[in-house]
């Protein structure tokens, strides 16, 4: 109990299926509170599935089938009673394409708390916007199009809107690799903010991205986990020959 | 909150799942009703098929009526077949055109030209045959002008659109690749067109749109009948009048007393048509599955 | 024969084809504007047909149409909507669905006039309403919602699945999702669509003969009840349309200048028509650029 409580998410024997595809195979994994963790691996090797297992969007997906435990907040959340729409609040969720809704800046981040029934929806935007560093760049334009902003200014748009909810956990799958490199940056920047009070666990390709943010690493190859160490350990005195092999850039 | 989920993921559900039943549920009564009718001819009234079906003479007032539908069946054919057989080459010629000869500006004019087509009202198309190709066919072929050939004209021009866009988006599948490479082999343009494109990539997919035409002359009323002449007579040349389905159903079913052996054999023509949808569903669907392999 | 002149004749028969289809185009076009406009003035527009003399004009069947096309649309939004919400977010793959589809295919092909004959006995004699407005906009409804269910569909799904999957990871029900995120980012392709849709509405005259009937009473353009047999409003009286007069008048020939009026009535028509494609097309595109602009 008491590792749960100093821990945002456990993963035990987290296997999932896509039909007869095993995509991800026995992950045991510990996200502690207030980190960022990345996870690493060659394109296809199941990070992707495994990110959004987490908040149950593969649920979304027919044909999948998530077994093992995931422990969040002192329970399992990988059972059939889970109620989702509470689950998601508090998991949130940023992907690799910013995905804006069609809707003005302002109803981008007040949309999620207004169908939730949360007050004070002015002070939410704003310090969400504060928080995910847009609100001096779109305080003047909270009414235009969220699609008239730039590519980096909507993916830190994505995630004020996940700020919104007043999640826990941030689950981001690659999310700067669509932007330049003066938004990842930004990006980065934000998300070491962010740990302080998030849990953060992010998918990426880059690898001095993992090394400069990041707390730990994990890392994956066909679907299973190969290693998991702090991000210093594991990218200076990685135990695995693959993972190596990976880091080096000596892989496929 | 989950009772509250539960209900309104429900409600959504049921009300959208209500809303597309209906469309059953109107399929379903359609061929209730117009077979219980259609088939009423022939046991309430007693026709006999074969004579509905083969027999060429139509008097249904003459006592006993002679319920010989056979003319307007031919006239039905007749029509769809000779429009099918101008509008292909046409419709095809021009998808050709737009996805292969001309991409650039030939496209940007015909496209629009011939979504205009599509949307141009089958009685417009009805009242031009009769004030215009009507008086050129009486006045430089010979015989009335009402005739089977004014119907085919007419409704080539109205099955056109059809053919040519449903052509045209299955020519647009074929693979980049596969013309490249018979161009690179050498080929000229035409015979990369008829040998790739024509006869092996798109053939099924020009068919399915040579029957899509097919389905929509076979179904249209009003225009035809405006300009085929309305006689119950097997017609022997492309200029003698004849006569359709539709356009019987269209000028008899007012003029009939419902119930009577005439307008149920009215209702019997409805069945046909209705069947031959299906027949055209089922050959789309056929031609459809055999494209796919 | 060699193949490059088989290329030179066939690229030679490809122009022919293609300059033939669009003269048809604007010869049928321009016949039909310039004999149209040689009888449409105002009173030809506003004023009723004559029975016997000439003059008629065709101001009752034009109110008809266009009555009938917003009572039928009135009808088909909310089920299309309905439906093809239902065949894009929620239809499993089932028995069910197939008969969704098969019946969408099946209405969509249709002859128009075995929709009327349907209609006749359906609307105009089971449920009493008599040749009527209302029985023309159920008739008209049976081949219009088949198609306002493929727009309504199609258009939901070209809406980026990453709109959906944002806001379920938000916690939001599946319903509100489709209400309050999809539907909005659909709608210029579900409006671009209904509007072409009412375009073959507004045309249509099989489906009517029967159903909205041949005839039209004496309107009276003072009276707005929804309930007085000269009212136009009144859902329950018969109402010829502009097509249907178009091709009445030239099949029975009791007016002298049926001829004319009917190239009036078509000119129209075919301006309507076109009106609602442009209007489509260009409502469209701005719809687009509003979306899309900076
Ligand atoms: N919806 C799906 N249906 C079936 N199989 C899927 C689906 N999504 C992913 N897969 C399969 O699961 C495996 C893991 O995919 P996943 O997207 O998780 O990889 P990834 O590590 O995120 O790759 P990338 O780095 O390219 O994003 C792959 O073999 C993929 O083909
Ligand atoms: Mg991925």
């Amino acid at each position: 109990m008491d590792s749960l409580q100093k821990n945002g998410l456990i993963t035990e024997e987290l296997n999932v299926y896509y039909g007869t595809n095993h995509a991800v195979k026995d992950i045991n994994l510990t996200f502690p509170k207030h980190t960022v963790s990345a996870l690493i691996g060659p394109s296809g090797c199941g990070k992707s599935t495994y990110l959004r297992s987490l908040n149950r969007m593969n649920d979304l997906v027919e044909g999948t089938r998530v077994t093992g435990k995931i422990w969040f907040e002192g329970h399992d959340i990988n059972d059939q009673g889970e109620d989702l729409q509470q689950l998601r609040r508090r998991i949130g969720m940023v992907w690799q394409k910013p995905n804006p809704f069609f809707k003005s800046v302002y109803e981008n981040v007040a949309f999620a708390p207004r169908y939730h029934g949360m007050k004070n929806l002015d002070e939410i935007v704003e310090s969400c916007l504060r928080k995910a560093a847009l609100w001096d760049e779109v305080k003047d334009r909270l009414k235009d199009s969220a699609l008239a902003l730039s590519g980096g200014q909507q993916q830190r748009l994505c995630i004020a809107r996940t700020l919104a909810l007043g999640p826990s956990v941030l689950l981001l799958d690659e999310p700067t690799s669509a932007l330049d490199p003066i938004s990842t940056a930004k990006i980065e920047e934000l998300m070491f903010d962010l740990k302080k009070d998030y849990t953060i666990i992010m998918v990426t390709h880059n690898m001095q991205q993992a090394a400069r943010i990041s707390d730990q690493t994990a890392f994956f190859l066909l679907g299973e986990l190969i290693e998991v160490d702090q991000t210093k350990r594991l990218f200076t005195n990685p135990k695995q020959k693959k993972t190596e092999d990976y880091i080096t850039g000596r892989f496929g | 909150m989950r009772q509250r989920n539960w209900r309104t993921e429900g409600f959504g559900r049921g009300i959208t799942l209500f809303c597309a039943a209906i469309l059953i549920l109107i399929t379903l009564s359609i061929v209730y009703f117009i077979a219980s009718k259609g088939l009423s001819t022939f046991f309430l009234n007693g026709v006999s098929l074969t004579e509905f079906l083969t027999g060429t003479t139509w008097n249904p007032d003459a006592d006993p009526g002679k319920f010989g539908a056979l003319p307007f069946i031919m006239g039905s054919f007749l029509v769809t077949v000779g429009a099918a057989l101008l509008a292909a080459p046409l419709g095809i010629g021009a998808a050709i055109f737009m996805v292969e000869i001309q991409p650039g500006w030939g496209q940007k004019i015909l496209q629009p030209v011939v979504e205009l087509l599509v949307g141009i009202p089958s009685v417009v198309y009805g009242f031009v045959g009769l004030s215009v190709i009507v008086p050129f066919l009486r006045n430089n072929v010979g015989g009335l002008g009402f005739s089977l050939l004014a119907g085919i004209l007419v409704l080539t021009v109205m099955i056109l659109p059809t053919v040519t866009s449903l052509s045209t988006d299955a020519i647009r599948r074929v693979p980049r690749d596969l013309k490249e490479a018979s161009l690179a082999l050498g080929a000229t343009r035409w015979q990369t067109i008829w040998k790739i494109i024509i006869l092996r990539s798109s053939l099924p997919g020009l068919l399915m749109a040579i029957i899509m035409g097919m389905a929509r002359a076979f179904g249209e009323a009003l225009a035809v009948q405006m300009v085929i002449g309305n006689t119950p007579l097997v017609p022997k040349s492309l200029l003698e009048p004849a006569n359709t389905l539709t356009s019987a159903i269209t000028l008899n079913m007012g003029n009939t007393i419902a119930g009577s052996a005439y307008n149920n054999a009215l209702w019997s023509m409805g069945l046909l048509l209705l069947l031959m949808t299906f027949v055209f569903i089922l050959l789309i669907r056929y031609v459809g599955r055999k494209g796919q392999m | 024969m060699n193949p490059k002149t088989t290329d030179r004749i066939a690229t030679f028969v490809l122009y022919t084809i293609a300059f033939l289809i669009v003269s048809v185009l604007f010869g049928l076009l321009a016949y039909i504007l310039y004999h149209g406009f040689q009888r449409i003035d105002l009173q030809f527009i506003t004023s009723p047909p004559e029975t016997m003399k000439a003059g008629g004009g065709i101001g009752p069947q034009l109110f008809n149409s266009l009555y009938l096309l917003v009572l039928t649309l009135i009808i088909t939004i909310p089920l299309g909507l309905g439906g093809g919400i239902y065949l894009a977010e929620y239809a499993p793959k089932n028995k069910v669905t197939d008969a969704i589809r098969l019946s969408i295919e099946v209405l969509s092909s249709l002859p128009s006039i075995v929709v009327g004959l349907f209609g006749l006995m359906v609307f105009v004699n089971v449920m009493g309403w008599g040749f009527s407005i209302l029985s023309g906009a159920c008739a008209l409804t049976v081949f219009n919602l088949p198609l306002l269910v493929r727009v309504v569909e199609e258009s939901l799904r070209s809406v980026p699945r990453e709109q959906k999957e944002a806001s379920l990871a938000m916690g939001i029900s599946h319903w509100t999702t489709i209400r309050k995120v999809l539907l909005p980012v659909a709608l210029p392709g579900i409006i671009t669509g209904t509007i072409l849709a009412s375009g073959r509405i507004f045309g249509e005259a099989a489906a009517l003969l029967f159903t909205a009937g041949m005839s039209s009473p004496d309107l009276n353009f003072s009276d707005w009840s929804f309930t007085t047999p000269v009212s136009p409003l009144n859902p329950f009286r018969p109402a010829e349309t502009l097509a249907v007069h178009i091709w009445k008048v030239n099949s029975e020939g009791l007016i002298p200048d049926a001829r004319a009026v009917a190239d009036g009535a078509s000119a129209i028509l075919v301006l309507t028509v076109l009106f609602f494609n442009l209007f489509a097309r260009w409502f469209g595109r701005w719809i687009y650029k509003r979306l899309t602009a900076s």
